[in-house]
């Protein structure tokens, strides 16, 4: 099996997998932060949300050959102690049920602020169309959003 | 660590000093629990203790909150109950999911989805016979008498003002007896009850830290991917895997029953093992299809049953003097559950003895059905609970549990099973397909006899004939017929209330529209009608003020039949889980297509434990049941599930949400479920609205196909 070199919140990591293998999983199975989730393994729930060079990917579709040298964040490196405005928020409005789509939903609103620090209602909506909730939690993550986009 | 153990006579209760100054009070939750049938099934039987509160030399109390947490957010509110009757700071208290494997007490093994409802009293007396024996100690320390004695946050008062903590007194208290009688706080002194306190497990969602079954590993585990039949009614004929075991990773592939698991050193390599497969399969039973399901129920629905599920006054009479017969046809397919967390469990059986670690709703009943799979006593099974990424009923199942035995036998190694969204989608259980057919025989402009036939795939009941109407018709006929079929089912998220309240309170708002009657007062005419009727000796299972109570509560905040020009309102009311639901829903119209704006939800649920979740878990029931009303289907054909992920089953995304509004009517009396009664009203709300803001009724889930739009 061939050897990569990844970057994962700010770490060094040397895995060896097949090429095709999904960031998803070497994240999980491999490196052990399995805060990233699986949903679908498509491109369709959000659950696997991490952030390439700054931008949210979902990692269930990314084979690993094609994240090399680049910058990975994943929900246990968003922020040094938790304390991303997103997270306090998230905890402000007490958003979680049943919590498994939750870390999916924080990079891809964190992705989000990062590039529009004062997002429009519509354009979190556009943002957070790929991050299914299947507890419908939608709102209160709504909310959380702009109150943490208030805090930047 | 243990000593000077004592056991009361109900051996609900146990105390033990603990080393270094502290106590610990066990307790039995299920004990005083009663069984209800569905969902909310408990599970009494159960052999050991499951609840524990702590308290150490410097007062903290770790209270050890014994139920899986799902979103329910029992993991918060009951220890919330605990701490309440024990009168200690909120901020004091640390809670814990308690341990499986601790030597101290039996192994915790308690039931699934029970809410609050079940546990309340339990909660309440075990906190409340804590306080007194730590009252009770201090008094024989001070040689006062115990009923002199207050408390308030951790603290002991004497009448002379002498004060000592739990903590100093802890160690003693281990040595009182355990008092018989223990009184309860009076509702309107509560101080943690009723306010808002956070998810005990915030920080760690919200940073990723491992809770969820898909969580757990095991030094030396393998992951299972298993190949299931393809379609309901076919058997595994036979399979090559040639192909698997060249993939990097894949260890073993291996046939259980008319399955094949692909066991590998990584999830990945199993999925790609699983997919290489190449396996023939044969028809076992007959492969069925959606539309011959149809055929038949629609047949059910035109046939007389011979038990009739309930029967009251002359309805046939009622009807031959009809003026009018309003009749409807009401249909549901299957739905599957689709957690967004999938299945999946750990499992590692050896000779002496099985373990099982994951995310189950209903750990007891499974470990007695993996103890006959396994053919071992169920003092040799664990199960440790996870939390757990979703339920709506699946993880009632244990099918996925009873996989991972068999494949952790037959590979004798610790097995990690992971079912993939397909699989999870395809090979899983569903809500029953049903359909139902409301009559309604109006005499002088009023609605005088009904008649409901409910049919569906594999159930007992598909109607409820204790719940509203039953009782506000002097002729009421409620039947059901069962259609067998070889698709599996399992209780989804309000079973049979989660569509019969939609095609009850859709057919109720054309009854009233034929009539001439405001939707509002038609409910409530008929409400006083049911109260009329028990004093005539008619048995029904719903408070007829509470239902009542929702209904204007929910006509007052949503200004109901005063909405702004451009608004369309629909109403519903519900009462499923012994709580009282009452919505409007409010639509507009954007270029002739109704869009959903809004839900005003009024609900009366008892006390309100933790309002901030039960805000949650009111606004989830909501919205889950407008995805589900608005985009939910699934169809078989040949036995085959026609959506195997998300690219083919519409799940309701952030767009799609309504702004939702929940309004709880005060109360003290006992808290009763929320998880689920907030979901079979709201299809009803839209529909009405819709057909107020187009003329246009609907008569099935998904609403997108009927309107024949994207919907939103
Ligand atoms: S798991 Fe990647 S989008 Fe669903
Ligand atoms: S909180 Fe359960 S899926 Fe979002």
């Amino acid at each position: 099996m061939p050897t990569y070199k990844l970057t994962v919140n700010k770490k060094k990591y040397k895995v060896e997998v097949d090429a095709d293998t999904p960031l998803l999983w070497v994240l999980r199975d491999s490196l052990d932060l399995v805060g990233t989730k699986y949903g679908c393994g498509i491109a369709q729930c959000g659950a696997c949300t991490v952030h390439l060079d700054g931008k949210a990917v979902r990692s269930c579709v990314l084979p690993v050959a094609a994240v090399e040298g680049k910058e990975i964040t994943t929900i246990e490196g968003l922020s040094e102690k938790g304390n991303h405005p997103l997270q306090e928020a998230w905890a402000t409005v007490d958003v979680p049920q049943c919590g498994y789509c939750q870390a999916g939903q924080i990079m891809s609103a964190a992705a989000l602020l990062a590039s529009n620090p004062n997002p429009t209602e519509e354009e979190i909506m556009t943002a957070m169309q790929g991050n299914i909730c299947r507890c419908a939690t939608y709102n209160k993550i709504k909310e959380a959003i702009q109150i943490a986009a208030t805090q930047k | 660590m243990t000593m000077n153990t004592t056991y009361n006579r109900r051996s609900f209760f146990k105390v033990s000093a603990l080393a270094g100054g502290g106590v610990m009070f066990g307790f039995h939750l299920l004990q005083t629990q009663q069984a209800e049938a569905g969902l909310a099934e408990t599970l009494v039987n159960t052999s050991g203790l499951n609840g524990y509160i702590q308290i150490d030399s410097k007062g903290i109390v770790t209270i050890m909150s014994a139920n899986p947490e799902g979103g329910q957010n029992v993991k918060t509110s009951m220890p919330m109950v605990v701490a309440e009757e024990l009168d200690v700071a909120w901020k004091n208290v640390i809670v814990k999911q308690a341990p499986l494997d601790t030597k101290n007490f039996v192994r915790q093994v308690a039931g699934g989805s029970q809410s609050l409802r079940f546990s309340w009293k339990a909660l309440r007396t075990a906190g409340a016979t804590a306080r007194q024996m730590l009252i009770n100690a201090a008094a024989k320390k001070w040689g006062v008498n115990a009923s002199e004695c207050t408390t308030s946050e951790g603290i002991i008062t004497n009448a002379k003002g002498q004060k000592i903590t739990y903590g100093e007194i802890a160690e003693e208290a281990a040595k009182m007896e355990i008092p018989k009688d223990v009184t309860f706080k009076n509702p309107k002194d509560f101080k943690i009850i009723g306010k808002s306190t956070q998810n005990v497990d915030m920080k760690a969602i919200t940073t990723g830290q491992p809770l969820f079954g898909l969580d757990f590993k095991r030094e030396g585990m393998l992951y299972a991917v298993a190949l299931r039949p393809p379609a309901f009614g076919q058997k595994l004929d036979s399979f090559d895997d040639t192909e698997t075991r060249k993939v990097n990773g894949v260890k073993d592939v291996i046939k259980f029953g008319d399955k094949i698991a692909v066991l590998a050193t990584s999830t990945w390599a199993a999925i790609k093992g699983q997919r290489a497969l190449k396996a023939q399969w044969k028809e076992g039973t007959k492969l069925e299809s959606t539309e011959e399901h149809d055929k038949k129920m629609l047949a059910f629905l035109d046939t007389p049953s011979t038990a009739p599920k309930r029967n009251d006054g002359d309805v046939k009479a009622a009807f031959a003097s009809a003026d009018k017969v309003i009749e409807k046809v009401f249909q549901a397919p299957f739905m599957p559950h689709n957690t967004l967390e999938p299945m999946n469990f750990f499992g590692h059986v050896t000779a002496e003895k099985a373990e099982f670690v994951g995310p189950t709703q209903r750990p007891e009943q499974t470990r007695k059905e993996v103890a006959t799979l396994l053919g071992m006593k169920e003092e040799q099974i664990s199960i440790d609970m996870t939390r757990i990424g979703g339920g709506f009923g699946r993880r009632l199942m244990w099918d996925f549990v009873l996989e991972v035995a068999e494949i952790s036998k037959l590979a004798q190694k610790p097995i990690k099973l992971v079912f993939t969204r397909e699989d999870d989608m395809t090979c899983g259980q569903y809500r029953p397909a049903s359909k139902y057919k409301f009559r309604m025989a109006i005499k002088d402009k009023k609605a005088v006899a009904y008649h409901l036939t409910g049919t569906g795939t594999n159930g007992q009941n598909f109607v409820r004939e204790t719940f509203f109407p039953a009782g506000a018709f002097e002729n009421l006929l409620m039947e059901s017929h069962n259609l067998e079929s070889n698709i599996t089912i399992a209780p989804w998220r309000a079973p049979i209330t989660n569509f019969l309240a939609f095609a009850e309170q859709a057919f109720f708002d054309e009854v009233a529209k034929e009539i001439g009657a405001d939707p509002v007062q038609f409910r409530l005419d008929l409400f006083e009608q049911a109260r009329a009727n028990a004093q005539k000796g008619m048995k029904f299972d719903y408070d007829v003020d509470k239902s009542i109570g929702v209904i204007k509560l929910a006509a007052e905040k949503a200004n109901w039949g005063k909405a702004q020009k451009g608004v369309y309102q629909g109403f519903s009311t519900y009462y499923s889980h012994n709580t009282y639901v009452a919505q409007v829903a409010e639509v507009v119209l954007e270029n002739n297509t109704p869009v959903l704006k809004k839900i005003i939800c009024a609900i009366d649920c008892g006390i309100v434990v933790n309002p901030v979740a039960a805000v949650n878990q009111s606004e989830g029931g909501v919205i889950d049941g407008v995805g589900h009303a608005m985009f939910g289907d699934f169809a078989f054909v040949n036995g085959k599930p026609q959506a195997n992920n998300f690219n083919k089953f519409r799940l309701i995304r952030m767009n799609e949400a309504p702004k939702v509004e929940i309004h709880f009517v005060p109360s003290l009396n006992d808290p009763t479920g929320l998880g689920e009664p907030t979901l079979p009203p709201v299809g009803a709300a839209i529909a009405n609205a819709i057909a107020a803001a187009t003329g246009k009724r609907l008569y099935g889930f998904p609403f997108v196909k009927e309107l024949g739009t994207q919907g939103s």
